[in-house]
């Protein structure tokens, strides 16, 4: 029975804790990011943004909740119950689902396992069924149109974010994120004479594939300028338009989570997770968890100037981006990079 | 031990019942929604079998994109299925006979060492232990290394499958316009703009 306790009972405890504290902390800084997002887009327009819930605006995440939970959730006549109301389950459970792999400082991992790069890939390139089943369960036009566009762009763009990832995995030689963030701690910077600092990182030695990787990133969580899936000029709110109440929330916090994800995963493979920028004695004495929130807070950052001032892709357009400019791109990166290594014996 | 065997009997017995559900759904689009439970339950036995990137691949490729494009034809269709269904008795001793041959060949292949216990020992290249190379590894040391060649042969097979498909399907069209993105990044004043003085009272 004792073995039983210490093998698997305290595991699944300690599991079990690690997944709630993980999952708290990314639901708070969720609310803080959508703060984040309103407040940047309104001071681009030179607005306040919203500033009435608490000082500054601050509990204005905590008030929507609030309102979300409490409104009624109205189901259409004509829609397939069942699958409605799946769907923003969907979309939630996998957003949150990757996270267990996510390394937030060395060592800070839920489930360090050996493909972790590829757990990730596959969970995103899962989430077009939140969209999807929505779009199609709602039994109506404009979401039907928006899911078709978004599984559209969504497996256009995976295509490129799959090649962006051999690139650096082929830089590395590991499918795990822990070792993806300790590779980067030698690189150009240390043949330039200042070691272990931020020119390091992938960001710039693979500098095409990480314009690649964040403007593909902006497509694959339907962000500004690629959310044609709910572009309110022509399809009212594409794929949400039925949806109200707590399942329209679960959505946000879908998508919402889906971006953190993205900012993570920037963080991990092009700015070197949670390791410092300059090899200082006192920037190496703040822990590595503050370094990779301060780095993914930057990458949001630019995915919310983005979605402030680039104005919507015609979805043409966005179809001749992905597979006429960005998969010619990363697919000769991955050659060269292939060929780069193998000359200078570096694999 | 335990823990295991009982997670592969939830997964394999899931996969079983939604396979099933897969021909039992009335509705097309839960036949394509419990297939994609019946790969997800299959990466989960690959799991468990220490195949983890054959279980990832699984994801990424079966359920992330070829299931989509299922849902996708199935969602667009429009199929009376209880026209379809019409014949199904007819057809049903074919299904069974492809079915029970299916089942015996796995059972050759899966079975065969238990048969002839000599087999195992023609493999030309085993699986290496876990512990010594990671089994992404291990497959690309077979598919990038030794059998290079021959993997190369399939993308080009694969290649010419898709260049025909793009082949048959293409059509140009002669008149609609067609937006030229070199065309319009080479366009200069001199091309594009045309000066006119305009004197007053007479128009253009």
């Amino acid at each position: 029975m004792d073995a039983f306790i210490s093998t698997y009972v305290w595991p699944a405890i300690i599991m079990v804790a690690q997944s709630l504290l993980l999952l708290v902390a990314l639901l708070l800084f969720i609310a803080y990011i959508l703060l984040a997002d309103r407040k940047i887009w309104a001071a681009v327009q030179l607005r306040r943004g919203p500033n009435v819930v608490g000082p500054w605006g601050l509990f204005q995440s905590f008030a929507d909740l609030l309102k979300f939970v409490f409104k009624e959730p109205v189901i259409p006549a004509g829609a397939n119950k069942a699958i409605f109301l799946l769907a923003p389950l969907v979309s939630v459970t996998l957003a949150l689902a990757a996270w267990a792999v996510i390394p937030l400082n060395a060592g800070w991992v839920i489930a360090n396992i050996n493909v972790g790069i590829l757990f990730v890939f596959a969970i995103s390139s899962l989430e077009v069924y939140g969209i999807i089943m929505g779009g199609w369960a709602s039994n109506s036009k404009y979401p039907f149109l928006g899911a078709l566009r978004s599984a559209a762009q969504m497996v256009s763009y995976e295509v490129s974010i799959g090649f962006v990832i051999v690139t650096v995995l082929l830089c590395v030689g590991s499918l795990n994120l822990t070792d993806i963030v300790n590779a980067q701690s030698n690189g150009i910077g240390t043949n330039l004479g200042l070691p272990a600092s931020f020119l390091d990182w992938h960001w710039l030695a693979l500098f095409p594939m990480f314009v690649v990787f964040f403007i593909s990133a902006l497509a694959e969580t339907n962000r500004p300028p690629f959310d044609l899936p709910e572009a309110e000029s022509e399809l009212v709110a594409g794929f949400m338009v039925e949806y109200g109440s707590t399942p329209y929330m679960m959505f946000m916090l879908g998508e919402y989570a889906a971006i953190c994800l993205m900012c993570a995963l920037t963080t991990i493979l092009f700015l070197g997770g949670w390791l410092p920028p300059v090899d200082v004695w006192f920037l190496n004495w703040v822990p590595g968890i503050i370094w990779f929130v301060l780095k993914a807070s930057f990458v949001f950052f630019m995915f919310a100037m983005v979605k402030a001032f680039v104005p919507r892709y015609r979805y043409d357009q966005l179809m001749r981006l992905g597979w006429k400019v960005f998969l010619p791109i990363s697919l000769a990166m991955v050659v060269i990079t292939a060929f780069v290594l193998k000359l200078t014996g570096a694999a | 031990m335990g823990l295991q065997v009982l997670f592969f009997y939830l997964f394999a017995f899931i996969a079983v019942a939604s396979a099933f559900m897969v021909i039992a759904a009335r509705n097309p689009v839960y036949s394509v929604l419990f297939l994609i439970l019946t790969f997800f339950n299959s990466a989960g036995l690959f799991l468990l079998a220490g195949a983890e990137f054959l279980a990832m691949i699984l994801l990424v490729v079966y359920v992330g994109a070829v299931a989509v494009l299922f849902l996708f034809v199935v969602m667009m269709l429009d199929i009376d299925f209880a026209e379809l269904r019409a014949g199904v008795l007819e057809y049903a001793p074919v299904g069974a006979l492809i079915g029970l041959i299916l089942a015996a060949e796995l059972i050759i292949v899966v079975g065969g060492a238990t048969f002839s216990p000599e087999i195992a020992k023609g493999i030309s290249m085993p699986i290496p232990a876990i512990a010594d190379r990671t089994n992404t590894a291990a497959l690309g040391d077979v598919l990038y290394t030794h059998y290079v060649y021959f993997f190369q042969i399939a993308g080009l097979v694969l290649l010419v499958a898709m260049i025909g498909a793009i082949v048959l399907t293409l059509r140009h069209r002669t008149n609609i316009k067609r937006q030229s993105i070199p065309q319009q990044v080479a366009r200069t004043p001199e091309t594009a703009v045309e000066v006119v003085t305009v004197k007053p009272g007479q128009g253009i």
